[in-house]
């Protein structure tokens, strides 16, 4: 079966997982929504200040919940799972790329939620032109938190306590991204080119690409 | 005869501890080898090893002509089949998707699926999800997967156990079919009448060791 095929079938089986499960949807996001409405309680409903923070809120919960999403796929799979995978010759690599193909689908699902709800909650002042910004760092984004995510959880695979080893390991990886996303929208609104923080976040996915697929099989033969 | 896993002073240790100790072991085409032993002694430990999923930290092996440890193995594993001790299936999909998620990966028709699984006896199952699936049917369903995939060498970790009579003479007759097609079988149990009546010939696994079984 080709790298693409194989890909192909392990996002497949993971939104279906997910259809069924409906853990980013019915728990994740709830729970994202519920902290949006924490801000503005805990700033007294100051509207100006509410309206200022707006996206930053919405980049810092997209990253920490975005982050759970793509840590709960790798996180779900079992030793046995996995010696599965392993006997019916999937290439580790086309596993870490599918992973990121689900968790990507699903985060920018997640954020377009969030997205909504900020929108609604907290009638932010966006600058001209936001929609297409928003749209490419969002995209990019995603792109690298699903990445992250899947490669922290093959990092940490087989360990005890790996929920807490894979977000010390992504919070320093995360820097990028976050950067890039929150910048870019401020360039914008300081009338300035969003291009260098659109490639940095390129630049963060392409890398967090080039690595988790160069070193799953080595993180698959370290696991065993 | 052929040499489908051969082991030699092979060692295994997990968290610095020694569960395999100088192992030897030979399994040769169209022969089914029982192993039994104590809880602790190393079985599962074994079957890993000869699977290619545990990595050895002393002596040598190959396994159905790969030499263990190194990058080649990888080529081989498909032609493994292994039922542990938890079934290594997907909670959120049914018996049969899991089976169809196996085939697609591995390759296989998956047109396949449901003659596997009429032959297991879960057609009118099939439709259940895993997560309501008595630990039967997911014995059941790994049987259907080595029925799908018809590996060279089966490694079965107590795979009997939680199995109902039928069950039993399933798995008894996927392992005969496999050594009558040349293939060969490791079978792990606690019941050593079990293994006696199965296997060709027995070796006990005690504290990391193998002897002849009694």
């Amino acid at each position: 079966m080709s790298f693409w095929a194989q890909a192909w079938e392990v996002a497949r089986t993971d939104i279906r997982i997910e259809s069924r499960a409906g853990e980013v949807f019915k728990v994740v996001t709830p729970f994202a929504v519920v902290a949006l409405l924490v801000f503005p309680i805990a700033l007294g409903f100051q509207l100006s200040v509410v309206r200022e923070i707006g996206i930053g809120v919405f980049w810092a919960l997209s990253i920490l919940f975005g982050m759970q999403i793509a840590l709960r796929q790798s996180a779900a799979d079992s030793l046995e799972r996995r010696d599965v995978q392993a006997l019916l010759g999937v290439d580790p690599a086309a596993r870490f790329t599918g992973r990121v193909m689900s968790a990507t689908l699903l985060t920018l699902g997640f954020m377009g939620v969030l997205l909504v709800a900020m929108t609604l909650l907290y009638a932010p002042s966006l600058p001209d032109g936001w929609a297409v910004g928003l749209i490419v760092t969002s995209a990019l984004m995603a792109v690298g938190l699903a990445e992250l995510g899947t490669l922290a959880g093959e990092l940490t695979a087989g360990l005890r306590n790996r929920a807490n080893l894979a977000s010390l390991i992504v919070a320093p990886l995360a820097i990028p991204l976050v950067m890039g996303a929150s910048q870019s929208l401020e360039a914008l609104a300081r009338d300035e080119s969003i291009l260098p923080w659109v490639l940095l976040l390129a630049a963060s996915a392409l890398a967090l690409a080039v690595g988790g697929v160069a070193l799953a099989r080595p993180l698959e033969e370290a696991a065993q | 005869m052929d040499t489908l896993a051969c082991l030699e002073g092979v060692g295994v240790s997990l968290g610095g501890s020694p569960v395999l100790r100088e192992l030897d072991l030979i399994v040769s085409a169209s022969e089914i080898v029982g192993i039994s032993g104590p809880n602790g002694s190393g079985k599962t430990t074994l079957i890993r090893a000869l699977a290619t999923l545990q990595a050895t930290d002393g002596g040598s092996g190959t396994i159905l002509g790969k030499k263990l440890g190194s990058p080649a193995v990888r080529c081989v594993r498909p032609r493994i089949g292994l039922i542990g001790h938890a079934p290594g299936l997907i909670s959120e999909l049914s018996l049969r998707e899991n089976l169809i998620h196996i085939s697609k990966l591995a390759g296989i028709d998956p047109n396949r699926v449901d003659h596997a699984l009429e032959v297991v006896g879960l057609r009118g199952a099939s439709d259940r999800r895993v997560s309501a699936a008595s630990y039967g049917m997911k014995r059941r369903v790994e049987a259907a997967h080595l029925l799908l995939r018809r590996p060279d060498l089966l490694l079965l970790d107590e795979a009997m156990s939680g199995l109902d009579s039928n069950g039993v003479d399933l798995i008894r007759a996927i392992v005969e079919s496999t050594v009558a097609e040349g293939g060969a079988a490791v079978v792990v149990s606690h019941d050593v009448d079990h293994l006696s009546r199965l296997a060709q010939r027995t070796l006990h696994l005690e504290a990391g060791k193998l002897r002849a079984g009694e």
